[in-house]
């Protein structure tokens, strides 16, 4: 076998543990963490807070 | 200025204290530039060059030029809207508080679309490269494209996973290393250090210069974009950055003018190296215009630096896309344009998550199933789209909010002739795509209609209608 097709396998298989890495955090986040508390962010924070500042 | 309490807690989003889980405030004004040229300087090592196809050298250089006074309005807008609309989503948000509802939904959808395609487009350049380089190393065979296009989606979404910083880091690096290729192929080439190898003279003479007279010039309109396009991309990252008033108008102009010379000196190195006909035939003639260009000089070192331009611009630019796109997606979910789910923000990496991971199956299927010209043509049409709602959008912030009523971090001279100007390139641009891709235009009008209806009849009544509007500004003029 060729160093590309050596090569071919090796991005198949990066890119399997990357993508693995990805789905197992996403799950143990999402089950680590309230639904409330991953949906909190929102528009706006840091204009109210210079405003609050100044004001 | 505000005419209501903005610590009140019942207004959603302007309690300061709302948000537990929010993006990071991490970035400068030099992320945001690499942000803005990393989306887009792959479009100056290849794509730029069907212009030439279209119309000769002269009307690519005709096209790179309004297409540059075309982003140079748009850069310019974008400046004044966002440092001012400081949240993430971009032209989505602006979109929200300016015009209204369906036009944001619309807009977001142009951009998760435009990033989204113009993702899957660099993936498959980048399989193609890897294909090339395997070929000229003389492998004999033939190379499978696939693992590494699957290879750059899946390891720029991790990256884009694990944290906006050191994204955006990686592209300030990759996006400086492509640019300073030009730089280095243009002082090599032209005189300056070494002898000129330029052959404008003879290549640029008699039919050559303008084959196809001046309709020709209108149809390189069309490819014209691609110097530029996604340079608008700067102000997805307007939640991130430690000072949005500063580092957004700095960032995007900066971007603006380091393009408008990329632009004009890859032009120039082309033509003047690469017969017009070889050069506008993007398929079967020059797919790398700048590596082809270092490859005609000989020199074995310029070869090998344009050749990792050529992939660091297709990686930036992918990888921009993959923070765009999410972010759009991400804050269309927050206000619940879309399911809310995609509103998430991870508690470590302070990322939109969700919005990432979704994402990626779509890019994947795109880049392994669809052809290239189509992926990019409905980049472009998407990408056009919302140019079009950007001087709609400034005439009405101006009128609605005149100068002075609130806080600009940045006033863009000459309003409104910017804007006139980019909805008259808007419709020059429309009618040389209309020539070229008349029904893929109509079937994404046809598209956007659709997903319109289903907007209006279905999915605004989930949307938190008062608590979308969180800039704290007074009432709009005539309201």
């Amino acid at each position: 076998m060729s160093f590309w097709n050596w090569m071919e396998y090796a991005a198949w298989g990066l890119s399997a543990l990357l993508g693995g890495y990805i789905v197992i955090d996403w799950i143990k986040t999402d089950a680590t963490y309230d639904e409330e508390v991953l949906t909190s962010s929102r528009e706006g924070e840091l204009e109210a807070m210079v405003e609050e500042h100044h004001g | 200025m505000a005419e209501f309490d903005i610590t009140s807690t019942t207004r959603d989003g302007m309690g300061p204290h709302g948000t537990q889980v929010g993006l990071l405030r991490v970035l400068g004004p030099a992320h945001v530039w690499a942000l803005g040229v990393g989306i887009v300087l792959v479009g100056e090592y290849m794509g730029w060059n069907f212009a030439v196809g279209k119309g000769g050298a002269y009307a690519a250089l005709i096209a790179c030029w309004l297409a540059g006074i075309l982003y140079s309005c748009v850069a310019m807008i974008d400046s004044e809207v966002t440092s001012t609309v400081a949240a993430a989503g971009g032209q989505y948000t602006q979109a929200k508080h300016i015009v209204g509802p369906l036009m944001a939904f619309n807009v977001g959808l142009y951009l998760v679309f435009a990033y989204t395609m113009l993702e899957a487009a660099n993936a498959i350049t980048a399989g193609y490269l890897i294909s090339e380089v395997a070929r000229l190393t003389g492998y004999d065979g033939t190379l499978d494209q696939r693992p590494f296009i699957v290879l750059v989606i899946v390891f720029l979404a991790w990256l884009n996973y694990r944290g906006v910083l050191a994204t955006l880091t990686f592209n300030l690096v990759i996006t400086a290393v492509a640019f300073v290729a030009i730089l280095v192929l243009f002082v090599s080439t032209t005189g300056l250090l070494a002898p000129s190898m330029m052959q404008h003279a003879a290549l640029m003479e008699g039919p050559a210069a303008l084959p196809y007279g001046w309709i020709g010039v209108l149809a390189a309109m069309h490819f014209g974009l691609w110097f530029y396009l996604g340079i608008e991309g700067t102000t997805q990252a307007a939640e991130e950055v430690r000072s949005p008033a500063r580092a957004l108008p700095f960032g995007t102009l900066a971007g603006i003018m380091t393009l408008l010379i990329a632009a004009t000196l890859t032009w120039y190195i082309c033509v003047g190296l690469i017969p017009w006909e070889f050069l506008g035939d993007g398929v079967n003639g020059s797919v790398a215009p700048l590596f082809d260009a270092a490859r005609l000089t000989g020199m074995q070192p310029l070869v090998v630096l344009l050749g990792v331009g050529t992939l660091f611009a297709t990686l930036a630019s992918a990888n921009g896309c993959i923070n765009d796109a999410s972010r759009a997606w991400f804050a269309m979910g927050r206000d619940k344009y879309l399911p809310g789910w995609f509103g998430a923000v991870h508690p470590k990496y302070r990322t939109p998550y969700r919005s990432i991971i979704f994402l990626v199956p779509i890019a994947l299927a795109f880049a392994l199933k669809a052809p290239l010209d189509q992926v990019v043509t409905f980049s472009i049409l998407s990408g056009l789209l919302e140019y079009t709602f950007m001087p709609i959008n400034m005439i009405l912030f101006r009128r609605k909010w005149p100068m002075h009523t609130i806080k600009r971090g940045y006033e863009h001279p000459f309003h409104p002739i910017p804007s006139l100007a980019l909805l008259a390139l808007c419709a020059v641009t429309f009618f040389a795509v209309f020539l070229g891709y008349g029904t893929q235009l109509v079937a994404m009008i046809v598209f956007y209609i659709v997903a319109s209806l289903w907007f209006h009849f279905w999915r605004y009544r989930f949307v938190a209608r008062a608590a979308q509007f969180t800039m704290p500004w007074p009432k709009p003029r005539g309201y």
